[in-house]
């Protein structure tokens, strides 16, 4: 049973202008996938759909073999949106932060066991913040801050991990220490990824597929086959970082 | 100093406004705290104006008006909650709807009974002369099983803050933590307004979460410090009202107010010379 599988997808806010058309996808597990396109090509679209924030005008999304909102099960899905916490007005502490994250799997009246104290300090230990667990987040470096959200995600033991835009604000440094990371957690935990990025250089050589959308899907293969014409060179990788819009 | 202390201490109605207020004072920015992190700071200013129209609906039916105005502020707060996760308002206009609606309704209420007198007044800038043992049982009672409210969904709480849409999304019951957390605010309200008044109680609840934020290195100790700063700004604001006859609720918030400007005057200089 894949992981998703979106078929015949079709999307509009309100009674607008289609956002999205004949969106066919499958996800199966394990997988690490780079959903790319250009901003406005209604990629975040995509991962709300997918995730039940947004119900399809025609076709079906099935998550574990669920329609979304049916599939919510604790700790299956951990989910990265946009610009995810930062609009907090109190600091908070990487490890205020990665106990949200196990939140879903304790009893939300209980206080939290050690097991899941120790969950939580394995996956800060995990994204390399053992140090900075009792740091404010506003204190760390822009890469630090998206280590932590990952170890947010983790927290919460999930299946398939999505992350929108990630790395948005985060120097190619810091992408390419973040994409590494996920390519490591993929194969050691074996969670499967979806990776959602205008800018998909930092993870091309660990992505086994890239799916590019432009209100539809007009390419899903290996990142080597991706048409030339999408390329842009001005990605540290020099070869196909970027798609143009 | 000692003897003024126990002479203030000496009058029941001084004892009974610093017992009710050490309650809102820790009880209104623990709930603030949340609605502060979550950019909903004015949504008190909204809830209190329902409240002033619950009071009105008191005066006019001749029952308790803190039993009225906790009906209608809770009622309102998830009114509110509920335009704003429907999306059938943006937030700013469910927010103008109640604010208005609320404070047209209180006005046309209050004329009705024939009350736009002196007591309303105390409902609006609170007193100290006005409160109760009644008051202080309700307030007590029910404060105290708020702030237990608040203790137990801490977690689930703050996931919301951090992100609703990921908390939804990884299984946390998001619109039940969204309707708590509008019942506590609408009921922090109601039980803070013989204290503050309806017109100020909202800045109870943002003000000292503003400034603990500014102090703080952690959530926790943010809304620890936050619950420090609202007790010990009640606990004075009362006492300087009493001596220098002022509306309490003005110079509590006052207080508060002050003691932002100060801790924020004191780090921008901190910051000036480490610079």
């Amino acid at each position: 049973m894949p992981v998703i599988a979106a078929s015949d997808v079709r999307f509009a806010y309100g009674r607008g202008q289609t956002v999205l058309d004949r969106i066919d996808l499958v996800v199966e597990r394990g997988g690490f996938v780079g959903i790319a396109g250009p901003n406005g090509g209604g990629k975040t679209t995509l991962v709300r759909l997918l995730v039940g924030l947004e119900r399809p005008a025609a076709g079906r999304v099935e998550l574990f073999g669920a329609p979304p909102r049916r599939a919510h099960h604790k700790s299956r899905l951990a989910y990265l949106p946009q610009r995810a916490a930062l609009g907090l007005d109190a600091p908070i502490t990487v490890r205020e932060l990665v106990t949200a994250g196990r939140t879903p799997l304790g009893r939300l009246l209980r206080p939290l066991g050690v097991g899941h104290r120790e969950a939580i300090d394995k996956a800060i230990r995990r994204v390399g913040l053992t140090a900075s667990a009792h740091r404010p987040l506003q204190m760390l470096s822009g890469g630090q801050r998206q280590r932590a959200f990952i170890a947010k995600a983790l927290a919460g033991e999930p299946e398939l991990l999505i992350l929108d835009e990630p790395t948005s604000g985060v120097d190619t440094k810091a992408q390419e220490v973040l994409a590494a990371l996920l390519d490591r957690l993929r194969r050691e935990l074996g969670v499967t990824i979806l990776y959602v990025s205008h800018e998909f250089g930092a993870i091309e050589p660990y992505v086994e597929r890239l799916v590019v959308v432009r209100g539809t899907i007009v390419f899903d293969g290996a990142p080597v086959d991706l048409p030339q014409r999408w390329h842009d060179p001005s990605h540290a990788h020099g070869d196909a970082g970027h798609v143009a819009a | 100093m000692a003897t003024q202390a126990m002479s203030l201490l000496d009058l029941e109605f001084m004892r009974l406004a610093l017992a009710t207020g050490a309650v809102v004072g820790v009880l209104a920015p623990a709930v603030g705290f949340f609605l502060v992190q979550r950019r909903m700071s004015l949504i008190g200013d909204g809830i209190g104006h329902v409240a002033f129209a619950g009071v009105a609906a008191g005066y006019l039916l001749g029952v308790s008006p803190v039993a009225t105005a906790l009906a209608a502020s809770v009622a309102g707060a998830i009114g509110m909650e509920w335009l704003r996760s429907t999306h059938r308002t943006a937030g700013d206009q469910a927010l103008a709807l109640f604010f208005y609606g609320g404070i047209a309704l209180g006005v046309v209420l209050v004329s009705a009974a024939n009350q736009l007198n002196a007591n309303l007044f105390t409902f609006l800038f609170g007193s100290i002369l006005t409160v109760t043992r009644g008051d202080l049982l309700l307030v007590a009672g029910l404060g105290l099983a708020a702030l237990g409210t608040v203790f137990v969904l801490y977690r689930g709480l703050v996931a919301v803050a951090i992100d609703e849409e990921s908390a939804r999304v990884s299984g946390i019951p998001v619109p039940t933590l969204n309707v708590a957390l509008a019942g506590l605010t609408g009921l922090t309200i109601a039980l803070s307004m013989r204290i503050v008044g309806i017109l100020l109680i909202a800045a109870l609840m943002v003000l000292p979460v503003m400034t603990a934020s500014r102090i703080a290195t952690s959530l926790q100790s943010s809304l620890v410090l936050a619950m420090g700063i609202g007790l010990g700004t009640v606990l004075a604001g009362l006492v300087g009202s009493y001596y220098l006859n002022l509306a309490p609720g003005g110079a509590i918030v006052l207080l508060a107010a002050a003691t932002f400007g100060v801790v924020t005057s004191v780090q921008a200089v901190l910051t000036a010379r480490r610079a």
